[in-house]
């Protein structure tokens, strides 16, 4: 069998259904083999980097690895913030690219790039396969590497002649890497002790991040939640983690986080860390957070651990485990006192806006998305402003319902993802809250989503600037804007028309409801342009450098 | 502080760019760094020294145990371990001072691997005072070059 007929083999022995990507001539035998290989669905992407993101929504929607693949070269270097973009969110994909023939690697042959070289620091792992012999054993590696404790990226890059010869196919039933063993279940008297101090707490907090999503550790997190009455804030990736409409639930914290939520962390005394890794837009100035807490830190990656704070009970091991065991030893609930204190807070500081009748505003329009699609939509992001009011103004209930780039903050992201989303959840609604800027850095993939009749919806925040940079120039900058005026926009309405997609505009506050159903009502992909105020800031706000509770543009609501 | 750490890495191509890589990208310093073949072929020993505190070197040893070509990392300087390093050192003679300086030697147990006109080498193995001592020592009559192997290092039996 020939090497580019092993590969799609061996996808298939790993369970992949689907694959984007770009052809190009280093990869020109898969795309032959492909022809005759009905199980796998490809989808033709119009620029390789929507080929990755498009891989990494597939995966953070389903929890599956997706699967991108690209040409040597060009195709191959595109496809680099798509992979630095799911290796800092801890994203399982596994990237195809082809590579010159293996006499010609390294005398700069036409299309060549030394691609693990370029790759190396943001995979998990990645390989060069010279010979077809070691293909097998290398996609099952791969794949087992990707999907398994901390997941990644991963970059498979096989020369021209790789593919090309013939071998025997045989597809190993086990592999054994000695370097590499996750561990997954939790050290017993770790567990022992951080179930005693949490059963001593009186205003425990438990900070969740996208390892609970990850570890599928929702449930396991609620009943933790619940049994010990601990308000659960989470990260921008562990939104879905636990059901923002629970009376427990205190939102997001950090820099954009809630009012509650991040005086919650500063008054808190114990802090239990899930599948999160101290971000500094978390954590703000390190030496105030959560000055008075124990520290509790679940992570499967011994190297999130005491990375940037000090911990009290680390804990490595997989969320879904430790919460269930930790669980079954809580004696004591946190203090009803605390709870109190919570939903006072709650009252005080909560998130508002200012809906008049002439302009609409951005967090308008993400609660008039939430409303309409009834919380049950899959939300994607771009980044800057759009993400920021997404992540605050929808309430996120089930895991895997939020998409956004958060450690490498990625424009260009959200419309690739949401695709790749759509694709793995055909009977989702997906929505992409776009801003005008972020969704012109991947705006061809509208062809992708009208040629795969993906319905799509992008409600772009139109407020014609590079928004979140004009908000820090504003604020912290002297209103020196400097390079972030977009008033040069395309009509994104007749864009999409262009490439047969809808497109509607709205741009009085009565008409946003009227156009978000109508998208909702029509066929295939929509850009929904909304004209929205040009001043609107992200509040609350933590300012660079400042303690999480040193918020400004808080508004205090009636105490 | 400076560490001695020993790192088992699998004997495959590529992976002495990982470990560096890692330095360099996370912003740690290498003293020096020395790779060569182990006892079982597939396996490549890294002896790699290195300054830092306790909390970066707990990060430096995590981070290189998240490399999936990296078997074991075990740092050194908190176990009984014997440390060497080879160095050629070429240091001006003349008739006049060649005896003088075989006689140094001697006193370093070093060996004279090669004379010349000009020149001769003196290959001396030990740990590193004792080599800066006879860099100090022959100092005064001029090294023209020196090339250190860098550490390496192995666990006491026990």
């Amino acid at each position: 069998m020939k090497g580019a007929k092993i590969l799609l083999e061996c996808l298939k022995k790993e369970g992949v259904e689907v694959m984007f990507g770009i052809s190009g001539g280093s990869v020109i035998d898969i795309f032959d083999a492909l022809y005759d290989e009905p199980a796998i669905k490809y989808y033709l992407t119009r620029h390789e980097q929507g080929a990755a993101h498009a891989a990494d929504g597939y995966a953070r929607a389903t929890g599956k690895v997706g699967v991108c693949i690209a040409t040597s070269g060009p195709g191959a270097t595109n496809l680099v913030t798509g992979i630095a973009t799911a290796y800092m969110d801890s994203v399982p994909i596994v990237a195809i690219t082809g590579q010159v023939y293996s006499h010609l690697i390294g005398n700069d042959a036409f299309q060549e790039a030394d691609v693990t070289g370029i790759t190396r620091p943001i995979t998990k792992h990645n390989y060069l396969i010279k010979s077809v012999e070691e293909l097998a054993v290398t996609v099952k590696e791969a794949f087992h590497i990707a999907r398994t404790g901390r997941p990644g990226p991963v970059v498979i890059d096989i020369a021209k002649d790789a593919q090309r010869t013939e071998t025997e196919f045989v597809y190993p039933e086990n592999i054994k890497i000695r370097g590499y063993k996750p561990t997954y279940s939790g050290h017993p008297k770790q567990i022992d002790k951080a179930a005693e101090i949490i059963n001593a707490a009186k205003q425990p907090v438990l900070y969740v991040g996208g390892g609970a999503i990850i570890s599928g550790a929702h449930e396991e997190l609620k009943q933790l939640a619940e049994k010990a009455q601990i308000p659960v804030t989470t990260t921008l990736l562990g939104l879905g983690s636990f059901p923002e409409t629970h009376r427990l639930s205190l939102g997001m914290l950090g820099m954009h986080g809630t009012g509650y939520a991040n005086h919650a962390v500063t008054n808190c005394d114990l802090l239990i860390a899930v599948g999160s890794r101290f971000d500094d837009r978390v954590t703000g100035k390190l030496e105030t957070f959560a000055p008075n807490a124990k520290i509790i830190h679940i992570d499967i990656d011994p190297a999130a651990i005491s990375k940037n704070v000090d911990v009290d009970v680390p804990i490595v091991g997989d969320a879904r485990n430790i919460l269930t065991e930790l669980t079954k030893r809580i004696e004591n609930p946190s203090a009803e006192s605390w709870i109190e204190q919570i939903d006072a807070w709650k009252k005080k500081y909560p998130l508002c806006y200012n809906q008049g009748d002439d302009i609409i505003k951005p967090q308008y329009v993400v609660e008039q998305i939430y409303e309409a699609t009834k919380g049950e939509a899959i939300i994607v992001t771009e980044v800057g402003q759009n993400q920021m009011w997404a992540a605050q103004f929808y309430k996120y209930t089930r895991p895997r319902t939020f998409l956004s780039s958060g450690g490498l903050g990625t424009m260009g992201y959200g419309f690739p993802a949401a695709i790749g989303a759509q694709v793995g959840c055909p009977d989702k609604i997906v929505f992409d809250i776009a801003g005008d800027g972020s969704i012109q850095m991947n705006i061809q993939e509208i062809t992708t989503a009208v040629a795969n009749k993906l319905p799509v919806k992008v409600a772009i925040l139109n407020n014609s600037f590079l928004g979140m940079v004009r908000q820090w120039q504003d604020l912290f900058y002297d209103g020196r804007l400097s390079g972030v005026d977009l008033v040069t926009n395309p009509d994104f309405v007749k864009v999409a028309e262009a490439f047969g997609a809808t497109g509607i505009r709205a741009a009085r506050p009565d008409e946003v409801r009227k156009a978000i159903d109508k998208a909702l009502e029509t066929p295939g992909p929509v850009f929904l342009d909304f004209i929205v105020d040009r001043s609107e800031n992200v509040f609350p706000m933590v300012p660079a450098g400042a303690s999480i509770h040193e918020m400004i543009g808080i508004i205090e609501g009636m105490a | 502080m400076r560490h001695t750490i020993s790192v088992l890495v699998e004997n495959k191509s590529g992976v002495l760019a990982r470990v560096a890589g890692l330095f360099s990208g996370r912003g740690y310093n290498i003293d020096s760094l020395n790779v060569a073949e182990t006892e079982d072929t597939t396996v490549s020993r890294m002896t790699i020294v290195a300054r830092g505190d306790d909390k970066i070197l707990e990060q430096i040893t995590k981070q290189l145990n998240r490399l999936v070509d990296v078997i074991k990392v075990n740092d050194l300087s908190t176990e009984k371990h014997v440390e060497r390093e080879l160095v050629m050192i070429k240091v001006s003679s003349q008739p006049g001072n060649r005896s003088e300086i075989i006689h140094i030697a001697d006193i370093f147990r070093a060996n004279i691997v090669d004379v010349g006109h000009e020149a001769m080498i003196i290959a001396v193995t030990g740990n590193e005072e004792k080599i800066a001592a006879l860099i100090n020592i022959l100092n005064p009559y001029g090294i023209k070059e020196i090339a250190r192997s860098g550490r390496v290092a192995i666990v006491r039996g026990k």
